[in-house]
């Protein structure tokens, strides 16, 4: 066992001893290999921890919300509404909402215009977004006109800023009281742009939503596991979006690599002749080309997977923000929590470090098994 | 201590171009002896060199090591014997670039799994031996051609084989290195180590070291001349 420690050992300095004699070229391959890891896993560790976030924030919205339409489109519902509701059975908790978009013509954005229920906010007051307070350089306290789509002009007191940790989905929010909501948009008294349905047994779900249905067909439920899924495919696309951005450039690392592990150099085979000639075995001269492979598609590995980490979580993806955080103005600005998937750099590693690995042993392997003699006759 | 009956080796055999480079050898060689194959380029010095130090195996006949048959062996195990029994000195030395003297000479020793500090003395006391200790750690390259046969005379003798092979040993050295270079071989013989080389330079076949000298000629041996034992020629002269 001690010997073939040392064995190992010997094998491992050579390699070493390999790559630094190689600088410029095993240095050359490592920075690609690393920047390829780095953007592959950038991309995989920030999908993912927006997908965690958004399943998180959307843990505690409504079973399902109701929409009206008429001819396709998005309709207030109508006072009788909830009532009609308060009939099926498995519905536990009712509430219309009350929510629009407004478009800031001074920084060129949307904001969401929301009325809580669950929070009290008094007439004249508003509770801001971190992304609105950024863009309008607002505070508590700081007053701030909208017109509205009527043309009147309403001025608000800002009550509060929301916190920074909720800005993935508030980013651009302002909350206020109901009667200025209504006031501001023109919403007459008992009309809601939709209504929002707990459902108490997860079962239920569909049930309900086809009872929906049937009691008020005119509507539209829309069930939490939908948008999801919705949201799942959205990030998908734009993971999709980026690897196919980035295809060419692991195409390309894909033909680096194979040249450098496929065409030995005639220094590399001679040298791998003159080591079997003085005695090492062709499973020796493997063993050593294995290590040199796995050295620099592990470091490549652990270096790129470091970076992505410190880039996604610690730099808020800074690089990709513009292709994966979405369409909106207002860019949220948000620290993600550190999360891995054990799955995903399995895969990862999978698919970055075997390959390379492999693809160096058989050039190697074909080299390796050559006569030794051939060496007398260079 | 080997001994070659009825050697044959092909090139490409069964092609268009195939080439018999021997054709029957019967050979003795004796242990702690000095023997030099002489030839014309062509005739086969190379392969029957390589047969003999396993590094290729001959198309028929039988090789025996201490009595022991092997040329049917599997790679490995000829490698094993090749890295225990066989120190190589190659005609353009065949050292590795990039490295440095001493690690160059540790090479051999690698696959043993001997610890490195053992290795590294061993290295040490054989560069000392051939003046050469000052230079052990510069990189090869950087040698003079003496100086990087030295480096592979040090190599050759890691493994401490009983049998050393050295192949063309002067053709890239001038007459004062290849003076020298037989002085250490010498030394080496008198330590009781079995040397084999190959060679048409006259500085080496005629040399008082040789003890057997086999002139081939189309892959064949055409003379053997045995002299007197070294000692006993020293003496006469």
């Amino acid at each position: 066992m001690r010997t073939w420690i040392e064995k190992q050992k010997h094998l491992i300095d050579f390699t070493l001893a390999s790559l630094m004699r190689r600088k410029a070229k095993n240095l050359g391959l490592l920075f690609i290999y690393t920047l390829l890891v780095f953007v592959l896993a950038s991309a995989a560790l920030y999908t993912h921890a927006l997908r965690q976030e958004a399943q998180k924030a959307l843990a505690g919205s409504p079973e399902i919300v109701l929409q009206r339409l008429i001819a396709g489109r998005h309709d207030l519902i109508p006072p009788g509404y909830i009532e009609k509701i308060g009939r099926i059975r498995g519905v536990q908790k009712i509430e219309g909402r009350l929510w629009g978009y407004y478009y800031d013509s001074v920084v060129k954005a949307n904001y969401t215009f929301m009325a809580p229920r669950d929070m009290q906010i008094e007439r004249g007051e508003i509770i801001v977004g971190p992304a609105l307070e950024r863009s309008r350089g607002l505070a508590a306290g700081n007053g701030i006109s909208f017109r509205a789509y009527t043309g009147e002009l309403f001025t608000f007191i800002v009550a509060d800023v929301l916190p920074q940790s909720s800005e993935l989905v508030s980013a651009d929010l302002v909350l206020m009281n109901e009667e200025d909501f209504r006031a501001f948009f023109k919403i007459p008294p008992g009309y809601y742009n939709d209504i929002a349905l707990s459902v108490a047994n997860p079962q239920e779900v569909r049930n309900v939503a086809i009872k929906l249905l049937t009691a008020l067909p005119d509507s539209r439920p829309i069930l939490r596991d939908e948008v999801l899924r919705t949201y799942a495919s959205i990030f998908d696309w734009r993971e999709g979006i980026m690897l196919t951005l980035l295809a060419a450039a692991i195409l390309a690392f894909g033909i680096f690599a194979w040249e450098k592990a496929a065409g030995l150099s005639a220094e590399e085979k001679r040298e791998i002749g003159i080591l079997k000639a003085i005695g090492w075995e062709t499973g020796d001269v493997i063993k050593m080309k294995f290590w040199e492979g796995l050295l620099i598609s592990l470091t490549a590995f652990l270096v790129g997977y470091l970076a992505a980490y410190l880039h996604v979580f610690y730099f808020s993806a800074s690089l990709f923000e513009p292709v994966l955080k979405g369409w909106a103005v207002l860019y949220p600005r948000f620290t993600l929590p550190p999360h891995i998937d054990g799955l995903q750099v399995a895969t990862l590693f999978f698919f970055t470090v075997v390959p390379y690995t492999a693809a160096v042993l058989t050039p190697i392997w074909r080299a390796a098994t050559t006569d030794p003699d051939t060496v007398m006759r260079a | 201590m080997i001994e070659l009956v009825g050697i044959r080796k092909a090139f490409n055999q069964g092609q268009h171009n195939e080439t018999w480079a021997l054709s029957g050898i019967d050979l003795t060689i004796p242990a702690h002896r000095v023997t030099a194959l002489k030839g014309p380029s062509g005739s086969g010095k190379t392969t029957l060199l390589t047969i003999l130090g396993c590094l290729a195996r001959p198309t028929a006949g039988r090789v025996r090591l201490k009595g022991e048959d092997i040329s049917g062996l599997p790679e490995r195990f000829l490698t094993e014997i090749r890295r225990q029994t066989f120190g190589f000195i190659f005609q353009q030395f065949n050292l590795v670039r990039g490295l440095s003297a001493i690690e160059n000479v540790i090479l051999p020793a690698y696959p043993t799994g001997r610890p490195r500090k053992a290795l590294l003395e061993k290295a040490e006391a054989l560069l000392a031996d051939v003046n050469l200790a000052h230079r052990r750690n510069a990189r090869v390259e950087w040698l003079s051609g003496g100086e990087q046969q030295r480096v592979a005379i040090c190599r050759a003798l890691i493994n401490d084989p009983e049998i050393l092979i050295a192949d063309e040993p002067t053709a890239n050295l001038d007459s004062q290195l290849a003076k020298e270079f037989l002085a250490i071989l010498e030394k080496l013989a008198d330590a009781g180590r079995t040397i084999i080389l190959t060679s048409h330079d006259p500085l080496v076949v005629e040399a008082a070291l040789v003890d057997r000298l086999v002139t081939l000629r189309d892959g064949r041996i055409v003379e053997t001349v045995d002299k007197p034992e070294r000692r006993i020629r020293r003496a006469a002269s």
